[in-house]
């Protein structure tokens, strides 16, 4: 029997599909801002360019082994060694952050940080501009690793998994979600039952107190800069892969995205940057598919701002009490 | 024990500044310290400042901008003239909210393009409207004033992060809305998208239209000094004192009967308003607007003009705002690139001059300088020819003399990649260095900094602006970050 208003599922499920494997990049960059909201309570909005140098060591490696036409090595391992590359480097870029521009105004008014953090963020984007140039760098993930590229024949990264509904599910896809569910669980892990992660959330907690306990508190702030960075250099590898396309801009608008994640799900929650991400990549999913593309970035900010006057501490945020 | 029964003295007084001090935060005594040491230019120029008052102040700085027509051209009077004043307006208007109530407004820009494009609807052929000035000016302040309010409304319950992360949102959400969403409005789209709005009328009053470069320089003139008397006023007065206090601690401030929450709705209706007003100037000047106007690198920029100035100091925001838009202006990409070099030289040099004591060190690292540059340049001229090979950017004095000093080699573009890097790690190691291997260390680094600017920045000055720019906020921050002129906030835990 037809629905009243033609439901067409096929859409629906490929809108949904882009919208978890959007979501999970999303959720990686959230985790970024949470981790380190939860133990500075400062806004890193450095983190969405440490994503776009992430992006940017990948496509270094792709291009170093062969570039994507012509690789050296087999598909695997170069992916694998694009994500190490690029989780090692910005991971190596945030402590570096970390330890020159926020550590020393630890102390400082809270604008200060703030501040810093955007002249980071430009620093870094017009420094790719100066180093890089303006245009697009393509990973050509439709071809990566294909047979016979001059033919336009699609390399196995866009090669169906599986079909729901006539829906093609592509491997990259596949790869995109089981990595971020992989790093998701080892963080949540890490952070429940290694010694660092209980020295973390401590910190997180009282940060003073923490260190009256003997915590290291400048290593643990470092490490959780750099396990944030870590996710996402991830994360920025995954966006070239799944859309080719990478520039020095790209850290900005992926960096609100993330960071509205992060705050609909509770900023310092790291549940609750798993569900936002997604919650955002579903929305800007059916926003793109059903009202038009050129709305979806309004919808989602407009769910944000929602969320934020309802819920201000987000769907999963502990609720901030102010205590004199 | 003593038979004589004298007492004993009193162990001596601990050294004086390991006293605690009363009343005094430690972050506040720390500054003040850093302050004392402030000898040199800065020191002079601080002591000068603080013994103006205000309206001589004020005074001075219209006299002096009075002048400029007469010896400028039209295109630098825009350009040095015109946009200074667009952005100590716009600095005013932030300084409000921000430097005054202490809201961290990151939404700011909107109001500005608020106000920028209702005036471009009202007095355009986008919709055949032209009502003059006299109206449009005043209705445009009065409805982003409103805009302001709305947005406070909700903002009141938010506090600190949270109100910046919505603020922000709603600037991303302005830009979003015209430059993607322009919805159709009477058979065309709204905003124009990514095209703007394009022939704006200059702004009418009573039938005499300011259409020539001086008449608008001076209009805007008159209008900064009013804003800036009335803004001197306000901050004295009752309203201005309850806003300090909410910037300060506002749970102390309601428990002074003070009512935060109306004055927070104020501030954001009074920074509104200003920049409204500021956004009917720029599109009747500019003579067109676009979304690309009013994005993240103009909030930054003025969020650089009120901290490099100091929060809540209205001289500090109109010396940020000469300062950094006479920077942008020299590293503009028409500019002659010899203006640009002798601007990046010149700050490098005033910088060693107010950071570097005694003289002679001062003088060592110049001579070093100098004296590493000609060396190297004849060491490598005499191995590799072709990497001294590389001409100079636009001729001019300077340049003649840095292509004999700086080495920079033929097709230099990997080249030019790697001294940025080493630039930059060269920096930041030298931030960790302390006494004299920091001087040591500052020789090499400076002659570096003069090799990437002659082979990258050079070239791509708009580029190498934001760099620098970003840079300066990092370090201004670290170093002092209250601004030249601000007080420093104290933050109690």
């Amino acid at each position: 029997m037809e629905l009243p208003l033609a439901f067409d599922a096929q859409l629906f499920i490929q809108l949904t599909v882009n919208g978890v494997t959007l979501g999970s990049l999303y959720a990686l960059i959230a985790l970024g801002y949470s981790l380190v909201y939860g133990i500075l309570k400062l806004l890193n909005f450095a983190h969405g360019d440490v994503y776009m140098v992430g992006a940017f060591i990948g496509y270094g490696v792709l291009t170093a082994l062969g570039g994507p036409l012509s690789l050296d090595i087999a598909l695997v391992p170069l992916i694998v060694l694009m994500f190490l590359a690029a989780m090692l480097g910005s991971g190596a870029l945030g402590v570096l952050i970390e330890r020159f521009a926020y550590r020393p105004l630890r102390d400082a008014p809270r604008l200060a940080p703030l501040i810093s953090a955007l002249g980071v963020s430009f620093f870094l984007q017009n420094s790719a501009l100066l180093l890089l140039g303006a245009g697009f760098r393509s990973y050509d993930s439709f071809l990566l690793g294909s047979k016979q590229p001059e033919l336009f024949v699609p390399g196995p990264l866009v090669d169906p998994v599986f079909v729901i509904h006539g829906v093609n599910v592509q491997t990259i896809q596949v790869v995109v979600v089981s990595v971020t569910v992989g790093l998701m669980v080892a963080l949540t892990l890490f952070v429940a039952r290694t010694q660092l992660g209980k020295a973390m959330r401590a910190t997180a907690f009282d940060r003073e107190a923490a260190a009256m306990m003997g915590i290291d508190v400048d290593r643990v702030i470092a490490s959780t800069f750099f396990i944030g960075s870590v996710l996402a250099g991830a994360a920025g590898v995954m966006f070239g892969l799944l859309f080719s396309q990478v520039f020095h801009l790209m850290g900005f608008l992926a960096g609100l995205k993330g960071f509205t994640a992060a705050v609909v799900g509770g900023i310092g929650s790291i549940p609750g940057a798993m569900l936002g991400g997604l919650l955002v990549g579903l929305a800007e999913s059916y926003a793109a598919g059903y009202v038009g593309g050129r709305w979806s970035d309004l919808f989602v900010f407009g769910i944000l701002i929602l969320v934020l006057l309802v819920r201000p501490s987000g769907l999963l945020g502990a609720r901030a009490i102010n205590k004199v | 024990m003593d038979a004589g029964g004298t007492i004993p003295e009193p162990p001596a007084a601990p050294d004086e500044r390991e006293r605690p001090r009363v009343g005094v935060d430690e972050w506040v005594a720390r500054v003040e310290e850093r302050r004392e040491t402030h000898r040199g230019l800065a020191g002079v120029a601080h002591r000068v400042l603080r013994f103006v008052p205000p309206p001589a102040r004020l005074a001075l700085f219209v006299a002096v901008a009075a002048t400029l027509p007469l010896w400028m051209g039209r295109g630098d009077l825009f350009a040095y003239g015109i946009f200074t004043l667009l952005y100590v307006l716009l600095g005013l208007g932030l300084n409000v909210v921000v430097g005054y109530a202490g809201l961290l407004d990151l939404g700011h820009i909107a109001f500005f393009g608020f106000g920028a494009y209702l005036y471009a609807l009202l007095s355009s052929e986008q919709y055949g409207i032209h009502w003059p000035a006299t109206a449009t000016v005043p209705l445009v302040v009065a409805a982003t004033a409103l805009l302001g309010l709305l947005l406070g409304i909700p903002s009141r319950r938010l506090l600190g992060d949270y109100l910046a992360i919505v603020t922000l949102f709603f600037g991303q959400a302005f830009v979003f809305f015209v430059n993607a969403a322009n919805p159709t409005v009477a058979g065309k789209g709204l905003t124009g998208g990514p095209n703007g709005i394009a022939d704006i009328d200059p702004l009418s009053f009573f039938g005499y239209e300011l259409a020539s470069r001086r008449q608008q320089f001076y209009f805007l003139l008159l209008a900064v000094a009013l804003i800036l008397t009335g803004l001197h006023f306000l901050s004295e007065s009752r309203t201005g004192r309850a806003w300090r206090a909410l910037r300060e601690d506002p749970l102390a401030a309601e428990a002074m009967s003070i009512p935060v929450n109306r004055l927070k709705l104020l501030a954001f209706a009074f920074g509104a308003a200003i920049a409204g007003f500021t956004g009917c100037i720029f599109a009747s000047v500019l003579t067109a607007v676009t979304a690309g106007n009013f994005g993240i690198p103009l909030l930054i920029t003025i969020y650089a003009i009120v901290i490099l100035g100091g929060v809540g100091s209205l001289t500090g925001v109109v010396i940020g705002a000469v300062v950094i838009n006479m920077s942008f202006q020299f590293l503009a990409p028409e500019n002659p690139q010899d203006n640009a070099r002798l601007l990046f030289y010149s700050l490098i040099i005033l910088l060693l001059v107010l950071t570097i004591r005694p003289l002679w060190k001062l003088a060592a690292v110049f001579g070093g300088v100098v004296v590493l540059g000609a060396v190297v340049e004849r060491l490598v001229e005499a191995l590799a020819p072709s990497w001294t090979g590389g001409v100079v950017v636009e001729g001019g004095r300077l340049a003649g003399a840095v292509g004999h000093w700086v080495i920079i080699p033929t097709g230099h573009g990997r080249f030019a990649n790697v001294a940025y890097v080493s630039l930059v790690a060269a920096v930041l190691l030298l931030t960790r260095l302390h006494g004299n291997a920091r001087i040591v260390a500052l020789v090499p680094t400076i002659y570096l900094a003069a090799v990437v600017w002659e082979t990258s920045f050079v070239e791509q000055p708009a580029v190498a602006r934001w760099i620098l720019f970003g840079a300066l906020l990092v370090s201004l921050m670290t170093v002092r970050p209250q601004g030249l002129l601000g007080t420093p906030r104290v933050e109690i835990v």
